[in-house]
């Protein structure tokens, strides 16, 4: 059988498993009474052990068969969480992730048995099995819980559980006025099934072949992804008799047990009634399959999709390349608008009111049609930063320091190429965090702070800007080390040293092959990080600032753009050039009088409404003539970094306007001042500037 | 056979006049020649690019060859022309000559290389040759001398 066509979505699905895996597992370990992480976590581990099999992954299959026999026990309460179990099985997980990474390479698990962790793994069995009874199969155990269930249910007729909506109701009314039966079926399959949604899929077709499903629990789409234990419900309507229809799936193999009943119009009526008070309280826990069900039920029967719409987003898989393509085109749409646009301007008195309306009717298209595409393309940063809560476990326990990680925000979405490029700058910042930013449990016991030192990894959205900060309650950046250790290196001079500001010496942090650390370890210390984390921000149209209290903490503030090819901004013009400023830098845009500039240390300021803030005269930046008519009013751009501000003064204002960047072509050397071009409506090139290197 | 291997010597060259001299452009780094347009100055770049174009959506640096060779201020006409040249994959750059004659092909033994030992000064690094072609003498453009900095 050729599975390379499902190697794709193993990989995907492999990765999510993983991921729950690792975040329950770290769960378990705070909790480890909670029956329901374990009962997860026991799901998302045979999952991957089927899955691995179904592709011919011997040796993951095996490794995940021993990390479930473990897990299996856990779940039946005979063996209990102790750190030492967390680690053996994280161990596992990391030898899972190093099979899935040489799949995605080489579409091979590699040779690599994995020995002792399998031997760990059996360890810990066996451990347990001399304090309770002998070690049994993870497959008989799971039996015994899933009869445990059941037993617990008490009725097998599963189905009559399940919800029934209006019109599902209506078509049962229906087919039974109709002459047709209704059945409600159970269909329970042998518990050491390996291809359960093999299964479960030859028992749809059958039943299709006689009848038509209306409704299943789980939906037909988790049952296709293997997202139920052993048995499934349904309600199927046929004109066939009940004996038929339970032989058609009782002949499927592998099947334990199929409960099947006559669904009468009075059992219909009274299970809705039923339904309507019991489907509070479990509202809760079934919210998460209730949806995907309800689509996959639209799909399944076209009669019923009139009356409802699907509740929850079907998702397709798309290539990031289409997505670029996409984004060009809409890219090259917004020019050739912007090009109308400027055209309709020109020609003054030739335009009619209908053209004008015509005009702004397509930039209102191109702007959502904008908008959209971005959409699709933003990525929430969970993607990401859920990895992290585990690198700070292991990183806890490397260092011996007492530490918890607290994320906020991962709901925030980016780009996808920013996600992608994102990663690695973050990590860094929370290792420095915990190695650097925060003191070792005995000095800060000794410092009387909490023993546990906190790390927070905060984003949210700022205008067209995602905010991500990176703060530790440690001990702090020591300024005078910081310059002392630059002196030392040749970096600054003494003299320079003194002169420096705290927020100039903090940047130092930022140069190329800097490390304060006395101690090289292998998280951090060797000095090739901030300013690659810095490089690499950069280069994603971003910024990296530093906040840091002595004995307080260290807080790493980075600023990324929400969008990358299309922003909004502000045309300028100075002198008979023409320039775009960003609009998510610009505060407001004053009228100063001439007279209002005051000059303080030499530098050009204004007071504006309290806040005096300092000038940057465009022209001279852009070496410009200087203007040779006196004007008595300057036009001032105010725009902001942060919490710092700056006025540029330019000569005309010309007005918000939506630009593509683009690239300014290699070869020639562009000053960090300017971000990119744009094509302006006529075809002109406009610079952008970044106003951000100008405050 | 001798036919096809002489071809293959042969280099074909775009000559365009800078200044009072000719230039030889290999033609397989052309990719387009375009007329004069406006030129969107950037402030604060290497002094001989007058800044940037946009052929077609795309944005092109335009390096001066006058100021790159060092002969004097560009003197804009209506022969000005902006030849397109593409050094590598995916990467553009125009540069301005005063005119674009004609397309030659020149067979090896008309090129003589010129041998960079002693007293090499920066113009001569720019030039791979100097071309015989019927009676006047074509200076050989080093693409990948002027686009290194």
């Amino acid at each position: 059988m050729d599975l390379s066509q499902y190697l794709e979505i193993f990989i995907d699905e492999s990765k999510e498993h993983l991921q729950t895996l690792n975040d329950q597992v770290l769960i378990m370990e705070q909790d480890p009474e909670n029956i329901d992480t374990v009962n997860e976590i026991f799901r998302a581990a045979h999952s991957l052990k089927g899955m691995a099999g179904t592709m011919g992954f011997k040796r993951m299959q095996r490794l995940t068969h021993d990390m479930e026999n473990v897990f299996s026990e856990i779940r039946n309460g005979k063996m209990s969480v102790t750190p030492d179990i967390v680690d053996i099985v994280f161990k596992c997980l990391d030898a899972l992730e190093g099979y899935l990474t040489n799949i995605q390479e080489t579409a091979d698990e590699g040779t690599e048995d994995n020995e002792e962790v399998i031997q760990l793994l059996n360890d810990a069995l066996k451990g347990s099995s001399s304090e309770a009874e002998p070690v049994k199969e993870a497959v008989p155990a799971s039996e015994e819980s899933a009869k445990a269930q059941e037993t617990s249910d008490g009725d097998k007729r599963k189905f009559l559980k399940l919800p029934i909506a209006d019109f599902e109701q209506n078509a049962m009314k229906e087919a039974i006025a109709n002459g047709m039966n209704v059945y409600g079926v159970t269909v329970y399959i042998q518990d050491t099934c390996i291809l359960k949604a093999a299964r479960a899929f030859l028992v749809f077709k059958g039943v299709e072949s006689v009848g038509e499903v209306i409704k299943s629990e789980p939906s037909v789409q988790d049952i296709e992804d293997e997202k139920f234990d052993f048995d499934f419900s349904m309600f199927i309507i046929s004109d066939k008799p009940a004996d038929q229809v339970q032989k058609v799936i009782s002949n499927v193999s592998e099947i334990k047990e199929v409960v099947l009943e006559p669904f009468t119009p009075e059992a219909i009526v009274a299970h809705a009634q039923q339904e309507d008070t019991p489907k509070e309280a479990a509202a809760t826990a079934e919210i998460k399959e209730e949806k995907p069900k309800e689509s996959a039920d639209s799909k399944k029967k076209p009669a019923a999709e009139a009356k409802k719409k699907p509740v929850v987003n079907r998702s397709v898989r798309v290539d990031i390349e289409k997505l670029d393509d996409l984004m060009n085109l809409v890219s090259e749409l917004i020019i050739a608008k912007n090009g109308l646009v400027s055209a309709s301007a020109s020609e003054e008195g030739s335009q009619t009111q209908q053209f004008n309306e015509q005009i702004e009717y397509l930039e209102r298209i191109t702007t959502n049609l904008h908008e959209s595409v971005m959409k699709v393309r933003m990525v929430p940063i969970e993607s990401v930063v859920n990895r992290f809560p585990r690198m700070i476990r292991d990183l806890s326990k490397k260092l011996n320091k007492e530490m918890e990680l607290i994320m906020t925000g991962e709901e925030t979405e980016l780009d996808r190429t920013v996600i992608d490029e994102i990663g690695d700058p973050l990590m860094h910042m929370l290792r420095n965090a915990a190695d650097h930013g925060l003191e070792s449990t005995i000095d800060r016991i000794k410092l009387g702070k909490p023993q546990v030192g906190t790390i927070r990894l905060n984003a949210y959205q700022d205008g067209n800007n995602v905010t991500i900060e990176v703060a530790d309650d440690g001990a702090g950046i020591n300024v005078e080390k910081v310059k002392a250790s630059a002196i030392k290196k040749g970096t600054i001079t003494e003299e320079q040293a003194e002169m420096m500001s705290d927020k100039e010496a903090i940047d130092l942090l930022f140069q190329p092959a800097f490390s304060t650390s006395e101690k090289v370890s292998d998280i951090s210390g060797r000095g090739v990080g901030l300013d690659v984390v810095k490089s690499k921000i950069e280069g994603l149209g971003g910024d990296v600032e530093v906040d840091t209290v002595l004995g307080e903490g260290t807080t790493f503030i980075v600023r990324l753009p929400l969008t990358l090819a299309i922003i909004q901004a502000l045309m300028v013009e100075i002198r008979d050039e023409k320039y775009a400023i960003p609009l998510n830098s610009i505060v407001t845009v004053e009228d100063i009088m001439e007279s209002d500039v005051k000059l303080v240390q030499n530098k050009e300021v204004i007071n504006l409404r309290g806040t005096v803030i300092p000038l940057v005269r465009l022209d001279q930046v852009l070496d410009l003539e200087p203007s040779e008519e006196e004007n008595e009013s300057l036009v001032v751009v105010i725009v902001k970094k942060g919490d710092k501000q700056a006025g540029l003064v330019i000569d005309n204002l010309i007005g918000q306007q939506e630009i593509v960047i683009k690239p300014l072509g290699k070869y020639i050397y562009i000053h960090k001042m300017f971000s990119g071009a744009t094509i302006l409506g006529d075809g002109e090139v406009a610079l952008i500037i970044d106003a951000n290197t100008l405050v | 056979m001798a036919e096809v291997q002489k071809q293959e010597e042969n280099k074909q060259y775009i000559v365009a006049k800078i200044g009072c001299e000719q230039y030889g452009i290999d033609i397989a780094y052309v990719d387009n020649i375009v007329r004069m347009q406006k030129i969107t100055r950037v402030p604060k770049t290497q002094p001989y690019f007058l800044g940037v174009i946009n052929l077609r959506g795309e944005i092109i640096p335009v390096m001066s060859m006058h100021k790159k060779l060092e002969l004097g201020e560009d003197e804009i006409s209506n022969t000005t022309r902006i030849i397109i040249i593409k050094p590598e994959q995916s990467a553009l750059l125009g540069l301005l000559v005063d005119e674009v004659r004609e397309v030659v092909t020149m067979p090896e033994e008309d090129i003589e290389k010129v041998a960079y030992d002693n007293g090499r000064d920066d113009s001569n690094y720019y030039i791979t040759g100097i071309g015989k072609y019927k009676d006047t003498l074509i200076s050989l453009v080093n693409i990948n001398g002027i686009i290194t900095d």
